[in-house]
């Protein structure tokens, strides 16, 4: 099979290969910032659990008008939103601590969900929103899911001082501006517009996996803001557009191999990323010091 | 110009436990105020208040129409999080928040005078370096750089100096001194009874209440000390519901 057969032609084959692989892009350019975020805000169980909260509203939108995605979309959005606002609210106001507060709502919302969707669809239709369809992705849903990746890249850029700020000393930022809790919820809201974005590609249960393993294998291997971001940006592109490839050839589940293929890169930074295990077990001489020159 | 911050029976609580108890009492403008007391006797707490980061439950806090922008606050640094992959450049120029704000260009003149802030902190060319490859005593100095580039009126500081070798202390405490011959007003918390004696010329002594506030030599008396720590003691023990709003005034 020669490269080009290989790579290239099951996306000027196949229209929706070019959707799927241009959601996957637009996915990866705003869900990399958003995950590099998440972790740093010590908030990746929170963003897991904000993509189960999710469902309940998907499935209220499957109710109303079947398997649309930008109904479904809508309906993520507001139940994200809600779940967001709420445990923030809980945790605010009770001696639950957020992360608590996220669990008990999420699971809660994913009972609640799943209930929904089998009153009136079949067990396809529930595969369909646990672990997304992004071969089914169409035109409306694909400018659904790159408007969410403008909207983020640009939210981001306008808020990026503040909210760097906020996570590294919410106290300073409190005593300079006073508006730290108006970033932390436009960073919210950012979480759950790309949630609804990947729940799309990838289902409610592994949205947030183009979030947090591409934010996991840039930890590993630079420092520093912009370079953080940037590795996980690529990072969820690649992993995009080699999952549906090696999905398109061996006839496996796309969304999961997006996701498998994340984990190996994942697993593979593990092994010899600088702050991998590798060198943390090889022994390294260290520079010495030059005396008396 | 600074303005006096005058406390009016402050008290604040929590969750209806009151931390901080009934504190009158004038920080004067230029003034270089230490505040003692022993563990969870308020210290934080009344510096929260002063900043409203915590509701005050009675009483006020007067800034005499002084902004919130032209306080200076140095937390205490277990509150920051120092593997956040952030430069030590841009950690000194959050500094210039005042004037970049949160969306506005940082212009050259500011990275200029962060370059300086930074190189009168003993730490020129430290610029480019991650927080996270600092000591803890040179992290304390990048955020000695950056309240020097607010250029506050008002400097409030959490234990500045809690775990950092004596150098850099004195190196810190230099600096502190400039700032109150600047004549800015000057609030530190402080666990070192010699250092307060030595730099401070006012001292607050509190241990839920008020012990003693003025003058440090009167203030730090042998006797006032002596009853913070005996009040420190009593803490144990479950408190009434405080419904005399007035007990305290002294």
């Amino acid at each position: 099979m020669s490269f080009y057969a290989l790579l290239i032609a099951p996306f000027v084959d196949f229209g929706f290969m070019r959707r799927a692989l241009v959601a996957c892009l637009a996915l990866g350019l705003g869900s990399g910032p958003i995950g590099i975020l998440l972790v740093l805000r010590r908030m990746s169980l929170v963003g897991d659990a904000m993509s189960h909260a999710v469902l309940p509203g998907a499935a209220i939108g499957f109710l109303v008008s079947g398997l649309s995605l930008p109904a479904m979309g809508i309906g993520g959005i507001v139940a994200g939103l809600a779940v967001a606002l709420l445990s923030g609210l809980v945790s605010r106001t009770t001696a639950l601590r957020e992360d608590a507060s996220f669990a008990s709502f999420y699971l809660t919302s994913l009972a609640l969900g799943v209930l929904i969707v089998s009153l009136r669809g079949s067990s396809v239709d529930l595969l369909h929103v646990l672990f997304g369809s992004i071969l089914a992705i169409d035109a409306s849903a694909l400018i659904l899911v790159g408007a969410i990746a403008s909207i983020t890249v640009v939210t981001l850029a306008v808020i990026y001082r503040p909210l760097v700020a906020e996570c590294f000393d919410p106290g300073f930022l409190r005593a300079v501006s006073g508006r730290g809790p108006l970033y932390h919820l436009l960073f919210l809201l950012l979480v759950v517009l790309n949630l609804v974005a990947g729940f799309q590609a990838l289902g409610t249960l592994m949205a947030v996996g183009l979030m947090m393993l591409p934010a996991a294998v840039a930890q590993l291997w630079v420092r520093g803001m912009p370079a953080l971001i940037a590795v996980s940006i690529v990072t969820a592109c690649v992993a995009g557009y080699a999952g549906l490839v090696i999905s398109f050839h061996s006839g496996l589940a796309s969304g999961p191999t997006i996701i498998l293929v994340a984990g190996g890169l994942y697993l593979l930074s593990l092994l010899f990323a600088p702050s991998g295990a590798l060198r943390r077990l090889l022994p390294q001489r260290h520079f010495a010091r030059r005396e008396g020159r | 110009m600074s303005a006096s911050i005058r406390l009016q029976n402050l008290t604040v609580a929590y969750d209806r436990h009151a931390a901080v108890h009934h504190v009158s009492g004038v920080f004067e403008p230029g003034s270089m105020t230490a505040i003692v007391g022993p563990n969870g006797a308020g210290k934080s707490t009344l510096l929260k208040a002063l900043l409203g980061e915590k509701a005050v439950a009675s009483g006020s806090v007067d800034w005499g129409g002084l902004p919130l922008s032209a306080v200076g606050y140095l937390p205490q640094v277990a509150e920051i999080d120092r593997s956040f992959p952030l430069s030590v450049g841009d950690t000194v120029l959050l500094g210039a928040w005042r004037q970049s704000g949160a969306f506005g260009r940082v212009s050259r003149e500011m990275r200029e005078r962060g370059r300086a802030a930074l190189a009168s902190v003993g730490l020129d060319g430290f610029g480019p370096r991650p927080i996270g490859a600092l000591s803890s005593g040179q992290f304390r100095r990048v955020l000695f750089a950056r309240l020097m580039l607010q250029e506050a009126e008002v400097i409030i500081l959490d234990e500045p100096f809690a775990a950092i070798d004596a150098r850099t202390t004195d190196d810190l405490l230099a600096l502190l001194e400039a700032w109150h011959k600047q004549s800015r007003t000057i609030i530190a918390v402080l666990h070192d009874f010699e250092q307060v004696r030595a730099h401070f010329p006012q001292t607050l002594i509190i241990a839920r209440e008020l012990i003693a506030w003025g003058d440090t030599p009167t203030a730090m008396s042998a006797e006032n000390l002596l009853r913070a720590r005996a009040m420190s003691q009593n803490w144990d023990d479950v408190e009434e519901i405080c419904d005399d709003a007035h007990r305290h005034v002294a």
